[in-house]
């Protein structure tokens, strides 16, 4: 199983990313510039987060725009498996992938801490490693992590099993619409997520809840 | 010679340039003319406070600065401290005080910018922040906008750059209603082969720019720094820089990219005094002299003269001077990251500092004496007054003290503050803040931590200057020992009033005194850092405030300790108390925050205990007998009792110690000790062994409670549960923030 991880100035938690994607893929991912004309033929493109261009503009926006995405748009129609972390996630919106807006969290302020994401589901690759329903711990780093979607759109995602993770027990660090952490598109093969899962996935992060979900996302598909 | 100027020179200017009539004499007898204004602005920006420590340097000296491990000490962009494995810590503190106070959004967040620079400019990858932060009484009328400013501005910087920020401190005190203190440390990892330096080398090559470009931001930043506020206050914003930390990330990416292709001869950031101050160290430290073509910086602004550019402090920028056969990789590597690349100028064999403007000279000066030639004071001082002692300790119920102290501002959570610092990122966070200190494990090492702690008791230095200063530095010791780490080295922030005031002088003089002492006593040198003078409004000092950031290594991050308890039923160990557990209550919070009364002598340190005590807290722990461990300052044993308890969400109960005052017993602040508990029969052999090995080395490690139950009792006061603790202890800061809830 092969995976790309696509860099932007600015992102920084690509080294986060890449170490988790080796560490548990047991390969060191493919690293692509945002300047390069290719991606090379991988089963699984990953969007690191980090503040892309300083978040200067909408976050994400300027990034979405870069023709790398169009190559990343072609593999996610192609089918190939695209993830979208934090600031990764914010890209995958601003470019169309995935639906929804993210806004400033309700707190005006940046959020650091550990919260509980429900698996709402499990039946996709990248959440197969999860039980329907189970409670996970995952921590959260962000600024602009408040999701929204309008009632047509939020009936569609929750209607059609696009609703991949929710903050449960009363986490929720910033004001996501139906407590939303992480969608994913209709075909199922783009998920974006605000929580950092990369950053729990061995003993020193103490846990590894977020392990099942790049195991899953790296698995040769069947 | 005939160097062109614009300005006339007068002594209203001269003075306006913070300069003293027999220092602009200094400058007259060393070019043997009058200066051009831009001259002049060199010279102001090379010789005032900030720069050249001319009120500081004779006492700095005396400092302990070198040990075996140490690589690179003061003078440096920063200090460098070997690890071991061919590795080394790099790191520094450094204030940004009055750029704070005028704008804190920004002020914060290029002090965060330019003490990353420090660290990644000698070829350190950043792996770790912390900041101590100070602000004036919770109830003065700014005190909550510099709050909200400053830790957003600390935050938006460092979590866009992608630096976990790992301790800190934040307190509050009427004395820095005026002058609030932002003191920012950073910490990077480098090899130990591939550390650069700023001390150029070889005649004729290019000096080269990299970076943003040059705008008016910050022009005369640093001589506002060495200033004192006045009402004018407001219209010193203008001299606040503005951050840009996407433009440092890549600046950082671009750094270590091009430093791995071997093109760097000598580097330098541009930070306070800009490009002056770099060029000019660049070249006096190579003996070489300097040449510059203002006409090739890139600027953003039209119409800049050369004075503009020379003391601009436009953030993210760098001097280079490299290898000219490799000038074109270089290019490659700052065009890829999109950032100026610029030649500006040629290493001289004529030592002279020249500056060249529209084809026009500007300045010429002798560019060793720039810097060894500034002034130096050997300043009035006077002794400190002895404190009079506290007479009488006023009686209250101990659990309502203990309540009110962990849901006061003193001792209260910081966790609105951190929460808002990204503490994880990079991966490799074993501790975040809320501990005794922050702990990172060595990424591409099986088992190596670095653990960090800034501290420093204002309230000790300025009733005992020399014990504050030794307390600063025990504290961090003692910080990083309850982790289990070996204390480093250590960079101290020097944050005092006016130098010119005697008093001020003299608690300068011996808080250094103590900072010595107690840095030789436990093998812990000052290998970096920063001094901060004038923090004074219309003539009222701060707290004298030495922050001591330090370094402590781990050999294995898996046998740290932390302060929450762990487990019921394990017995508490005071390690290195009096007989009474708890004595001195001169300068507690006990006395300042429930009774308001500032009074008595700090609390001293008895530096030959300190070490022998650490020295066997962190053997217990690394034989892996205790579960947890927490040192004793604020508040003394209740607070940390209740901090442990409130972490692990575990009661305890103390026992009472018979004829003895409990307010002393359980608020004293007695130096050196530590809480542990052990995974140890209280009745058993392991214990006794540990028993006969404190007598024997004369240390006190008394049994005085266990662990278990859902409350915290200390001897016979009334049981507080660990849930009304935790809720006291978390709601402060954000009542205070929302503005509701008493400001006690």
């Amino acid at each position: 199983m092969k995976a790309a991880v696509i860099v932007f100035p600015g992102l920084n938690r690509d080294r986060d990313m890449i170490a988790a994607l080796t560490k548990i893929g047991g390969a060191k991912p493919a690293i692509v510039w945002h300047q390069d004309t290719a991606i090379p033929d991988v089963d699984l493109i990953v969007i690191p987060g980090g503040f892309s261009y300083g978040d200067y503009l909408r976050c994400g926006a300027i990034a979405a725009r870069s023709p790398i995405m169009d190559i990343v748009r072609q593999r996610a129609e192609a089918g190939v498996r695209v993830l979208g972390v934090c600031n990764g996630f914010q890209i995958l919106i601003e470019a169309g992938l995935l639906p929804g807006a993210l806004m400033r969290n309700t707190s005006l302020k940046f959020v650091c801490r550990e919260v509980k994401l429900e698996v709402v589901n499990a039946d996709t690759a990248f959440t197969r490693g999860y039980r329907h329903g189970q409670i996970i711990r995952c921590p959260v780093a962000h600024h602009d992590g408040n999701y929204f979607a309008d009632a047509e759109t939020l009936d569609r995602i929750e209607g059609e099993g696009q609703v991949a993770f929710r903050y449960a027990q009363g986490t929720n660090p910033n004001g996501s619409i139906n407590d939303i952490a992480g969608v994913l598109n209709a075909g199922k093969n783009v998920v974006g997520l605000m929580p950092h899962p990369e950053n729990l996935i061995e003993a020193a992060h103490g846990g590894d809840d977020g392990r099942a979900l790049f195991a899953a996302a790296l698995q040769q598909v069947a | 010679m005939t160097l062109r100027n614009d300005v006339a020179i007068t002594p209203e200017l001269v003075a306006n340039h913070g300069l003293k009539p027999d220092e602009y004499q200094k400058i007259l007898d060393l070019i043997g003319r009058e200066p051009t204004y831009t001259e002049l602005g060199i010279f102001s920006a090379m010789w005032n406070e900030h720069c050249s420590y001319k009120s500081s340097k004779k006492w700095l000296r005396t400092l302990p600065t070198s040990g075996p491990r140490v690589i690179q000490g003061p003078g440096e962009n920063a200090g460098v401290v070997d690890i071991g494995d061919g590795q080394a810590v790099v790191f520094k503190m450094e204030s940004h005080n009055h750029p704070s106070y005028i704008e804190p959004y920004q002020g914060a967040a290029t002090g965060v910018g330019g003490i990353l620079r420090d660290v990644f400019t000698m070829g350190a990858r950043p792996v770790a922040a912390m900041n101590a932060l100070r602000f004036g009484s919770p109830d003065h009328e700014k005190t909550r906008h510099l709050v909200a400013g400053v830790v957003a501005g600390v935050g938006g910087y460092g979590n866009s750059f992608g630096v976990p920020t790992v301790g800190g401190e934040v307190e509050f005190d009427a004395r820095y209603n005026g002058n609030i203190l932002v003191n920012a440390f950073a910490a990077g990892l480098a090899d130990t082969d591939k550390i650069f330096y700023s001390k150029a080398e070889g005649v004729g090559l290019p000096v080269v720019y990299l970076g943003a470009k040059t705008g008016r931001d910050g022009v005369g930043g640093a001589t506002m720094a060495s200033a004192e506020f006045g009402d004018d206050i407001e219209e010193k914003r203008p001299t606040v820089q503005v951050g840009d930390p996407f433009t440092e990330k890549r600046l950082l990416e671009a750094c270590l990219e091009l430093m791995a292709t071997g093109a760097v001869i000598a580097i330098q950031d541009m930070g306070a005094a800009g490009l002056t101050c770099s060029a000019v160290e660049m070249g006096a430290k190579g003996d070489l002299g300097i040449e510059l073509d203002l006409d090739k910086v890139p600027v953003r602004e039209e119409r800049m003269t050369a004075y503009e550019m020379m003391l601009s402090e436009s953030q993210e920028r760098m001097l280079m001077v490299l290898h000219p056969e490799k000038e074109p990789q270089a290019r490659a590597v700052f065009e890829k990251w999109e950032l100026d690349f610029a030649t500006v100028g040629k290493t001289t064999d004529d030592l002279r500092f020249r500056v060249l403007w529209q084809g026009d000279e500007v300045a010429n000066l002798p560019i060793k004496e720039l810097g060894d030639e500034a002034p130096e004071y050997d300043r009035p001082w006077t002794e400190p007054k002895p404190p009079a002692p506290v007479t009488d300790v006023p009686k209250m119920d101990v659990a309502d003290a203990l309540l009110k102290l962990i849901g006061g501002h003193q001792c209260a959570s910081r966790r609105w503050v951190y929460e808002q610092y990204d503490t994880l990122i990079q991966g490799n966070t074993i501790q975040r803040p809320g501990g005794d200190a922050g702990v990172v494990r060595v990424e591409g090492h099986a088992s190596k931590g670095l653990a960090f702690s800034s501290d420093v008791n204002p309230r000790y230095c300025e009733a005992n200057p020399l014990e504050g200063g030794k307390q600063a530095v025990a504290e961090c010791w003692r910080n990083l020992t309850a982790t289990g780490a070996e204390p480093l080295a250590a960079t101290d922030n020097l944050n005092f009033g006016n130098p010119e005031r005697p008093e001020i002088m003299g608690q300068f003089v011996k808080a250094i005194e103590g900072i010595g002492e107690a840095c030789r006593a436990l093998d812990f040198p000052i290998v970096s850092g920063n001094v901060s003078l004038y923090n004074e409004t219309n003539g009222r000092g701060i707290l004298p405030t030495p922050t001591i950031g330090g370094v402590g290594l781990l050999p294995d991050w898996q046998k740290s300790t932390r302060i929450g308890f762990t487990a019921p039923d394990e017995p508490i160990l005071l390690i290195g108390g009096p007989a009474t557990w708890g004595s001195h209550m001169g300068q507690s919070v006990y006395l300042r925050d429930l009774f308001e009364r500032r009074e008595g002598d700090a609390p001293h340190v008895d530096l030959v205990a300190e070490r022998k005590t650490g020295d066997f807290v962190r053997r217990l722990i690394r034989s892996g007998i205790v579960t947890a461990c927490h040192d004793l300052s604020d508040g003394g044993l209740a607070i940390a009792l209740a901090e442990m308890a409130i972490a692990g969400g575990i009661g305890a109960t103390i026992a009472e110690l018979e004829g003895q005052d409990p307010i002393a017993t359980f608020f004293g602040e007695d130096q050196g000790r530590y809480l542990i508990t052990l995974n140890l029969d209280p009745q058993g052999n392991e214990i006794a062994a540990l028993w006969a090995e404190a007598e024997s080395l004369g240390i006190f490690a008394p049994w005085i409670g266990s662990t278990g139950g859902h409350d915290l009792v200390l001897g016979s006061a009334r049981p507080v549960s660990v849930k009304e603790l935790t809720n006291a202890h978390e709601r402060w800061f954000p009542d205070y923030m929302k503005g509701d809830g008493s400001l006690n």
